[in-house]
């Protein structure tokens, strides 16, 4: 279990604060993926990560890599299916609307166990919603996406800087475990310009006793997902089962903050950890001590770890830019623990500190009185 | 010269490419014709080892099952975005594509016009047996007026069902389509001209001249309600709405393959 | 130590620009910074807006409840992000456009500058985002000129070469008219 209690990540850096450049946080996450050894790139425009597609549209052709505007996102997401089942290191990206379109080809190659990189800029829903930041594709992402039973490893970074990071992991993972992988950010974290150590990790290459390439002296491969006979069926999401228990014990990521003395805990991940920071330091600033929990896997969910926290007497305000979607998760994870209250705004607009701040007020009130939340 | 020592002379045997197993394809179907077709085109044009080839979903879903070849397995429809993907980042590599009447002509009819659109170096195999065999016997976009399915019990009426589709003619308008031909397995005159026809198309993406693709008016007897005997000699009918045919056959390349990196 | 400022106009004011060049001199001042346009169908036209954060620790919050600074360019941006600058904050009305408008708020230091006169009068009239930035650091001074203008270089002098010295003028007269005594 990799529990990385990070400092912020311009913090942390090894070179001058100086050499920091400023980028668009989907520009980063494109040049991340390229610097990562992204061979294809596929999307279709769509509001908040259009630029995501625009960098890829100038980067990838001058290094003779593959672009392809594509069709549709359906288009988009099976030609990252088909380019990724020669073991190519394939890059899709969208935002919601255009995530709910990819999930029929993220459950085939979650049953083919095909390795690709998702990345879903969140905007507010349902439908067509607005272009604001949200995180309300919370459950799309980490209960599986597409129909079947599976899951598929979910990062959510907090900052541009910790993006460009998880992109590399996201890679590793994808090919590592023969999955689909999202990265799930928002509308501010694809539109917001921050600091980033010019920085990049590359991969390395692997090769694949599965991918693609031409039954040229050896037998033929097949990628599917078909297994019609209900026997072998069982078998294979037995196999895919036991998979993503390995995943689960093994790749959980989380950050925490000033959790060793906190009366209260708020869990929040990627732009609402940053509301919540804020909260915290003015709550502690009024003497309430409070600390932050932040998944940054949000599946694997950082369960254990947050039922550990729970058995500690403290209670938790999680805070989502969604009406209530890890809430449920986290109430999962503590088991009744301790008492869980929630605090989101949706649509496309965000909670300030002062909104949480206020929640945080009346959670401590409550706990101090005794009473439930 | 004695007859002992003359060894027998082998006149049809199957095509190596061809795994030895009965298909699960129902007996007089086409689908076992033209895989046939495929393996031998494919072994004189020496393709198969750098072949990878995209299954359907529909009664060729299986079609791994038959042709050694490597495949993947697209989403309902989507096998010409698949094939798009593999063609971009090996450039070096045969495409495929085989698709049937629903997967081409109704739920995948965005990605089959944008990749012949896009001209990419594809050959698509579409054959067309007029329903949804897998299904149960649906209508399809390309069944006749009059036909009668399980979902037109009353046959095929253009106010409430529409009109038959015919894709190919709709491609063959495309720029970026080199070849479009229609042929079928009706018989074995017309089996012979098919072959060739699927020949050309494969020797179109080797060439680097764009989109190439061979639809194949098939039968399906138990669809249809018919002896293996009779749907073939319907399949005359069906060459009436379809005409037979090689639509386009632009020689000039289309475009420059696309420059991309090996995987 | 945590500043916030939203820039806040038309589109084409160059009020995304000034708020990246911000951004940039406090990155070259070793500070933590944070940009965030208001984005999607707004910037073709009508309102824009960005909100730049700069701090000296890691920075929370991409939304502030209260911004230390506004840059309201226009009568809407005047309307809505007067009422939100906090009170002791700075507010830095273009008063070419918005006339004798004010956000009548007594707590709060209202600075008016003529920015389309500055910014002519450098050389170029549509440089007023710019000319609104040094009278934030002129007033302020979050970061340092020197990082400014070094940013000013980098960005303009690629982009836009022929109009460098407009904007580093427009820059210039901008602090001038930001480092006025404050009224008390």
């Amino acid at each position: 279990m990799t529990a990385t209690v990070e400092r912020a990540p311009t913090e942390g850096a090894t070179g001058s604060k100086r050499s920091r450049i400023l980028m668009k946080g989907n520009e980063a996450i494109a040049e991340a993926a390229i610097q990562a050894g992204c061979d294809a790139y596929f999307g279709y425009p769509i509001t908040p990560q259009a630029e995501l597609l625009e960098w890829m549209a100038r980067r990838m052709p001058e290094l003779g890599r593959v672009f392809v505007q594509a069709e549709s996102e359906l288009g988009a997401i099976n030609m990252g299916l088909g380019a990724a089942a020669t073991g190519a290191r394939v890059l899709v990206s969208s935002s919601s609307p255009g995530m709910s379109l990819m999930a029929e080809a993220m459950s085939y190659m979650a049953g083919s166990q095909t390795p690709i990189v998702l990345v879903n800029v969140m905007r507010g829903g349902p439908g067509l919603g607005s272009i604001g930041p949200s995180q309300s594709d919370y459950f799309q992402a980490v209960k599986g996406h597409g129909h079947g039973d599976y899951k598929v490893p979910v990062l959510a970074p907090a900052s541009i800087g910790e993006a460009v990071e998880l992109v590399a992991t996201a890679f590793e993972l994808a090919e590592r475990y023969r999955t689909p992988v999202i990265l799930l950010a928002d509308g501010i974290l694809g539109q917001a310009m921050e600091p980033i150590e010019p920085q990049f990790r590359h991969p390395p290459r692997q090769e694949f006793d599965w991918a693609l390439t031409g039954a040229d002296g050896r037998p033929p491969r097949v990628l599917r997902s078909l297994h019609l006979l209900p026997e072998r069926l069982e078998e294979h999401n037995n196999v895919l089962q036991a998979k993503f228990r390995e995943i689960a014990r093994n790749e959980v990521r989380w950050a925490g903050e000033q959790l060793e003395d906190a009366d209260l805990a708020v869990v929040a991940y990627g732009t609402a950890a940053r509301i919540a920071h804020s909260a915290m330091r003015k709550a502690r600033q009024e003497g309430i001590r409070v600390g932050l929990f932040r998944p940054i896997t949000l599946w694997p969910f950082p369960e254990p770890q947050l039922r550990e926290l729970a058995s500690r007497p403290t209670a938790m305000l999680v805070v989502e830019l969604s009406a209530g979607q890890m809430v449920e998760d986290v109430r999962l994870a503590v088991e009744g623990r301790c008492p869980v209250a929630f605090h989101g705004r949706t649509g496309g607009m965000l909670p300030t500190p002062d909104e949480v701040l206020a929640e945080l007020r009346r959670l401590d009130a409550t706990v101090r009185a005794g009473g439930a939340t | 010269m004695t007859a002992v020592a003359t060894p027998p002379r082998v006149i049809a045997s199957r095509p190596e490419l061809l795994t030895d197993r009965s298909t699960h394809y129902c007996p007089g179907c086409g689908h076992g014709i033209i895989h046939r077709l495929l393996a031998e085109v494919l072994e004189e044009l020496e393709l198969a080892p750098r072949t990878i080839a995209v299954a359907p979903v529909g009664c060729a879903v299986f079609a791994y099952d038959y042709l050694q070849l490597d495949w993947v397995e697209a989403p309902h429809g989507r096998a010409p975005a698949v094939a798009t993907g593999i063609r971009r980042v090996r450039p070096d590599s045969f495409v495929l594509t085989y698709q049937g009447d629903g997967d081409l002509a109704a739920i995948g009819t965005a990605e089959i016009i944008h990749a012949a659109g896009r001209g990419e170096l594809i050959t698509a195999i579409f054959v067309n047996n007029g329903i949804y065999g897998m299904t149960g016997g649906q209508m399809a976009p390309t069944t006749l007026l009059g036909q009668h399915t399980t979902s037109t019990p009353t046959g095929r009426e253009a106010g409430a069902a529409g009109f038959p589709i015919p894709m190919t003619e709709m491609l063959a308008i495309l720029p970026g389509v080199t070849y479009a031909a229609r042929g079928s397995v009706s018989d074995p005159p017309h089996i012979g001209k098919t072959k060739a026809m699927i020949k050309r198309a494969c020797k179109a993406q080797l060439d680097g001249a764009g989109f190439a693709i061979v639809e194949i008016l098939s039968n399906c007897p138990v669809g249809w309600g018919m002896t293996a005997v009779e749907s073939m000699e319907h399949l005359s009918e069906v060459e009436k709405v379809y005409p037979l045919g090689v639509l386009v056959d632009r020689s000039a390349p289309a475009r420059q393959p696309a420059a991309a990196e090996g995987a | 130590m945590e500043r916030s400022v939203v820039f806040a106009g038309f589109g084409g004011q160059g009020l995304l620009f000034a708020g990246q060049i911000l951004a940039r001199a406090a990155i070259a001042d070793g500070l933590e910074a944070f940009w965030i346009p208001s984005y999607g169908p707004e910037m073709r036209g009508g309102t824009a807006s960005c909100t730049v954060i700069v701090a000296d620790e890691e920075i929370g919050s991409p939304v502030v409840d209260r911004y230390d600074a506004a840059v309201v360019m226009n009568p809407p941006s005047l309307a809505r992000f007067g009422p939100r600058v906090a009170d002791g904050g700075l507010l830095i009305a273009n008063a070419s456009l918005l006339g004798d408008a004010s956000a009548e708020r007594p707590e709060i230091d209202e600075l008016r500058v003529p920015c389309t006169e500055l910014a002519a009068s450098a050389g170029d009239d549509k440089l007023v985002s710019v000319v609104a930035l040094g009278a934030l650091v002129g007033r302020l001074g979050w970061v340092t000129r020197e990082s400014v203008i070094e940013a000013i270089r980098e960005v303009v002098g690629v982009k836009r070469p022929e109009i460098l010295e407009a904007d580093l003028g427009a820059f210039e007269a901008g602090v001038r008219a930001g480092a006025v005594a404050v009224p008390v």
